[in-house]
């Protein structure tokens, strides 16, 4: 049954092109399932290992401008007479080598952060999210600064000398998005259902028990963080690949707010919630756009956010979860049972 | 020599107002058990309100500082009494996360109300500096550095001489034997982010007139300031006081000497700093929470 279900959901997903032509829909969706990646992301610390990380578009934006420079090219000069010239490498590599980066990063602020719990994580990763921004908008050499980075190439798959197609086109990358999201998501349900995944959740239950039964909770902390930033970091590729133009404005706060959001709305620690959070949060601002100013749409957002604390806490999927159960008493372990509930 | 000098001054009048932010923010902390997100936008309502009284109104120039301290702690205990005290008892990430909420609905509200172009305030002080010696300082500097001077006194004096003081102290170390000694945890709760969120509505009220007024402008005003608390131990008056003149050097010697478009940067460069060395901050008393 359960199966069943999924896949009606991913055919329904593959499906959305041939019926819906309309060009600005597709945009949208898009934008949806690019903030959706980084709300599974985001998901696996939030949720997973109880670390909320408020720098999370850093790791975003560090996979977006690292993917752009590699497959951009660049130079800098080092020394009045040395300069360091990079040459363009083919956009695969760049989205991978942006993963990298968005990774090793997230060894970093784990392996500095981790040392005390809580609100210091918090504190420490909205300050990295603000430096990096810092160094986007300075180091002008490197980044172009407020000047942005332009004509950024798009995804594209060849056969050599036969045949090859660049993703300029919104069909193509509403697929490489659908298949990204698609990827994190049985990465994220996999790995919360290992032994790793057990061991995050235990630690967010009850770290003292977790850690005097030998789980080596920080190492646990650190891998959750290092495989959450080089997500949030393919996010971060697609998007800077798509829209093709990468600026400091990447880094904003707003955006980590809008991952949050979507995570704590949808329901944390399942691995549904990000996907509903992420839909109709990407999709409502472009409903909304009709009625209201971008400044209203955030006052909403944030009155939204604490009704939910207060009405939902456990977000949407849960809830939805415990109705259909108390309705039908649906087999057990249904789709968005929060892991190790208690 | 004389530039350094210049730094040095500039950083002590800087690390006024910060310690300002630093301490408000570590009350609150220490006896709520609450990451205040919204303590950058009480710094961006003081400033606003400042300006509202001033420039729109015409009152004068002290009495709106004074009018903006008074607003903040009204607003203070408004956020308390809606938003926290429903959620006394709720885990700290359930409440970071109401306090985001606040923070992004009343930044935006303020945008909308005074729209995003940043506005400057005047102020009764000549323009000619102050000079000593070698060094130069503007009058309004000189002032906010004495009116943030005298908060923080105001400050320790009513946290150890007063019985209010005593009960927040006795709240700080264990709220369940506050309670039972009679203590009225929630009053002191309520009574602590109004005073909290009042040295933020003043630090935004000084330094309103020294630089602009615009709705982002508490961004960097919260960021540092948990960048002091972090240096100084979450939860502590004096590592928070003391926080604040090193996030004024630092940030004056880094403008000064490497770059200034890092300015801001210096705060996380210390809180990683303090992480890697000194993981409880600067401060680390057997009384620190976190």
């Amino acid at each position: 049954m359960r199966h069943a279900v999924t896949a009606a959901w991913v055919v329904f997903l593959f499906s959305i092109p041939l019926w819906m032509t309309d060009l600005y829909i597709l945009h949208i969706l898009i934008s949806a399932g690019i903030f959706t990646i980084a709300a599974i992301s985001l998901n696996l610390l939030l949720g997973y290992t109880g670390q909320l990380s408020l720098g999370h578009v850093a790791f975003f934006g560090i996979g977006a401008y690292t993917s752009a420079l590699v497959s951009l090219g660049f130079d800098l000069e080092l020394t009045d007479s040395y300069t360091f010239v990079f040459a363009p490498w083919p956009v695969w590599i760049a989205f991978i080598a942006g993963i990298a980066a968005a990774g090793l990063f997230g060894w970093l602020i784990g392996k500095i952060a981790f040392k005390v719990r809580g609100a210091y994580f918090v504190i420490v990763t909205i300050s990295f999210a603000e430096v990096v921004r810092l160094i986007s908008l300075n180091w002008v050499d490197l980044t172009e600064g407020p000047m942005a980075l332009n004509n950024i190439p798009p995804f594209g798959v060849a056969i050599p000398g036969l045949w090859e197609q660049t993703f300029y086109q919104k069909l193509p990358n509403y697929y490489l998005i659908l298949v990204v999201a698609i990827v994190c998501y049985i990465v994220v349900r996999r790995l919360v259902r290992s032994r790793a995944g057990r061991a995050m959740i235990g630690l967010r239950e009850n770290e003292a028990l977790a850690s005097s039964v030998g789980v080596d909770v920080t190492r646990y902390l650190v891998l959750a963080t290092v495989i959450s930033a080089a997500m949030a970091g393919a996010a971060g590729g697609l998007y800077t690949h798509y829209i093709r133009i990468v600026d400091p404005d990447i880094f904003l706060f707003i955006y980590t707010v809008t991952m949050v959001i979507m995570v704590v709305t949808g329901g944390k620690g399942t691995t549904a919630g990000p996907v509903v959070g992420g839909l109709l949060f990407g999709i409502l601002p472009e409903v909304l756009r009709e009625f209201a100013s971008p400044e209203v749409q955030w006052v909403i957002y944030g009155v939204f956010m604490i009704a939910v604390v207060f009405f939902l806490p456990q977000g949407i999927v849960p809830a939805v979860t415990s109705w259909w159960k108390a309705r039908f008493a649906a087999p057990e372990g249904g789709l968005g049972t929060p892991e190790g509930a208690r | 020599m004389p530039e350094f000098l210049q730094h040095l001054l500039n950083a002590l009048i800087l690390g006024g107002t910060y310690a300002l932010l630093g301490i408000g923010l570590t009350l609150i902390f220490g006896i709520m058990r609450v990451v205040n997100f919204t303590h950058g936008e009480l710094y961006t309502f003081g400033a606003y309100m400042v300006f509202f009284f001033v420039m729109v109104l015409g009152v004068n120039f002290f009495a709106s500082i004074l009018l903006a301290m008074a607003l903040g702690v009204a607003l203070g205990a408004l956020i308390e009494f809606v938003l926290l005290r429903p959620l006394r008892g709720a885990d700290i990430d359930t409440t970071m996360l109401v306090m985001i909420g606040a923070w992004i609905a009343m930044q935006n509200l303020e945008q909308f109300t005074w729209t995003g172009i940043a506005k400057s305030i005047d102020h009764p002080f000549p323009l000619d500096p102050l000079v000593i010696g070698e060094v130069s300082v503007s009058w309004v500097r000189v002032f906010v550095f004495a009116f943030a001077v005298l908060l923080i006194a105001v400050t320790y004096l009513l946290i150890h001489w007063t019985r209010l003081g005593k009960a927040m102290r006795a709240t700080f170390q264990d709220r369940e034997t506050a309670a039972l000694m009679g203590v009225n945890v929630k009053g002191i709760h309520t009574l602590t982010f109004a005073f909290g969120s009042c040295l933020a509505a003043a630090a935004g009220a000084l330094l309103g007139p020294v630089f602009v007024v615009a709705p982002t402008i508490g961004d960097l005003a919260a960021l540092k300031a948990f960048a002091i608390v972090i240096l100084g131990g979450l939860g502590s008056i004096p590592g928070a006081t003391l926080g604040g003149f090193v996030l004024g050097l630092a940030e004056e010697l880094g403008a000064g000497y490497v770059s200034s478009g890092y300015r801001d940067a210096m705060g996380f460069l210390l809180i990683i700093l303090v992480l890697v060395f000194k993981p409880t901050g600067l401060f680390a008393a057997k009384e620190r929470i976190g």
